[in-house]
């Protein structure tokens, strides 16, 4: 890591400037987690911003060396814990298709059903933790209230409110639950009626829009370069949704618009994670209706083993574009396992767009940016 | 937009986050979701299919159903599960069968991940509901699941 240029320079006003180190985090409530950013600052404007990463690593991908192909599951819970069904999918995914193994209809519906509730789960809290991020502690208590119906509906079907363990290679672990339809059903008006509300509290705030427009925008060029992903990359004008371009379970049945934006700055990145709420209750209706009875898994063998190759899918989670590489040497443990996580892409783009921004500002840009940490340190 | 018209339309936005929370606030009593959680034990039900901890369920004859054919053990993805078993003589037929001596389960490593109850060919293990599971002393989180005195129920095969 560099050293300082700790050389004090004189302003054209006469007064002496100099730059310095402050350390945000580890223990920051504003870094979402165990992350340490490094900031060089000149009186309040930002130098520079680096990343320092180590702190909550568990080292999952060679733990997943050592797990058989069930049990890699349930560690990528503990990645992105905030879209951890969606996670899930993806590694189960992608040993489907390395088997060439297809599931029932049911299965990729009601999983599809669960990544958009998950989705929208993760976004509920995004926009409490924003709104206290900018100094408005109300829309924490909205968003967990509207959260908690998503965490109950989780907790009756898949036994656990955060890290689900769901899906297993082959299907579902159970069948859903009988008052899941009902549950998702009462859940759809009620958030329908809800998020109007967001808007009337935190949208039009006219201190939240001073806070975020035209804070850390970032271009559709800049955006590709750091290879964005996500509603970050679509605030910027890039079209990059996993679920339209390379559309995995039953999202090819469905019918939705990739929500997109061209300000790229901090409101815009806010416009389109509403939106997407939006459009994952619409994708949601249009599927519970018409579950396809049949089984909820197909039978595999006890001991799963991959041919030999490298299998590769990605799904989209609620930070962007999640992907799971697996090469297999045919045994029943995978050779290497590494995943491609939305947020350290994400986080790499953080010194680009903060710099010159004010403290308040890095604030505001981590929290549309949508980090989290164990996502990044794995 | 002029000074003063700047500062209408910020109280004016203000103003209509304020109608929501004001809302809220006098109808606190209908809207509230809080559980007064310490306080509501005896009415807390949490759902069936909630994963707090792995038991062996017993019969009043003390029996459970576990053959003891380790598949959870190879199941679990963090070594939660430890059986120790041997082969005793069936009293009825006179053969050597497997029988488990000690289930143990080491709680403090579990990650509900819920595999092993998955994997369990005869239902001995289930998840039961129970989530206050802070102990003072780790050694208190090693449990042998089956009971002293207990065996396998007649008829369950592995």
């Amino acid at each position: 890591m560099e050293t300082a240029t700790l050389e004090p320079t004189i302003t054209k006003k006469g007064f002496k400037s100099e730059e310095y180190f402050i350390n945000m985090g580890p223990q920051h409530p504003a870094t979402h987690g165990v992350l340490r950013l490094l900031l060089t600052i000149d009186g309040e404007v930002i130098k520079k911003v680096e990343p320092d990463l180590g702190y909550i690593h568990r080292s999952i991908e060679k733990m997943c060396e050592s797990n058989s192909y069930q049990q890699i599951v349930h560690l990528t819970d503990r990645l992105d814990y905030l879209s951890s069904h969606i996670n899930n999918e993806a590694v189960c995914l992608c040993v489907e298709n390395a088997l060439e193994l297809e599931v029932p209809e049911r299965v990729k519906v009601i999983r599809t059903i669960l990544g958009e509730l998950t989705r929208i789960a993760s976004h509920t809290l995004w926009w409490g933790v924003l709104g206290m991020d900018v100094g408005a502690l109300t829309s924490y208590f909205y968003g967990f209230r509207d959260r908690e119906m998503i965490n109950d509906i989780f907790e009756e079907t898949c036994g656990a409110r955060l890290t689900m363990n769901y899906n297993i290679p082959g299907g579902l672990m159970e069948d859903i639950h009988p008052n899941f339809v009902k549950r998702v059903k009462e859940f759809i008006p009620h958030f329908r009626s809800k998020l109007p509300e967001y808007d009337r509290l935190l949208t039009g705030n006219i201190i939240f829009q001073k806070r975020t427009k035209g804070v850390g925008v970032l271009t559709k060029e800049d955006a590709i370069n750091f290879g964005a992903s996500g509603p970050v990359a679509r605030a910027s004008g890039h079209s990059c949704d996993v679920r339209k371009y390379h559309p995995y379970s039953a999202l090819d049945k469905v019918n939705f618009t990739e929500i997109l934006d061209t300000a790229g700055d901090s409101f815009a990145r806010y416009r389109v994670r509403i939106a997407e709420m939006w459009e994952s209750l619409d994708i949601i209706e249009q599927l519970i209706d018409n579950i396809p009875d049949g089984d909820h898994k197909v039978a595999t063998n006890a001991v799963i083993k991959l041919p030999k190759g490298d299998f590769y899918q990605k799904v989209e989670t609620a930070r962007g574009e999640f992907g799971v590489y697996i090469i297999s040497t045919g045994t029943k443990n995978p050779y290497r396992v590494k995943f491609r996580s939305p947020g350290l892409s994400n986080l790499s783009l953080l010194n680009h767009i903060a710099v010159g921004g004010k403290i308040g500002d890095l604030v505001a840009t981590m929290a549309t940016i949508d980090i989290v940490v164990p996502d990044i340190d794995r | 937009m002029g000074y003063f018209s700047n500062i209408y339309h910020g109280i004016g936005t203000l103003l209509t986050g304020m109608r929501v929370t004001g809302k809220y606030f006098l109808n606190a009593r209908k809207g509230a979701i809080t559980q007064q959680y310490p306080d509501n034990r005896d009415t807390l039900k949490m759902f069936e299919r909630f994963r707090g901890e792995v038991v062996m369920p017993h019969d009043e004859n003390n029996e459970h159903s576990c053959t003891g054919c380790q598949k959870c053990e190879l199941a679990c993805p963090n070594g939660s599960i430890e059986i120790i078993w041997d082969r005793v003589i069936d009293p009825e037929t006179g053969k050597k069968k497997k029988a488990i001596d000690q289930h143990i389960y080491h709680f403090g490593m579990c990650t509900q991940c819920g595999l092993c109850v998955d994997a369990c060919p005869s239902d001995a293990i289930k998840w039961a509901q129970n989530f206050e599971n802070s102990v003072y002393d780790r050694t208190q989180l090693t449990r042998i699941l089956n009971k002293p005195g207990s065996k396998v129920r007649a008829g369950v095969e592995e």
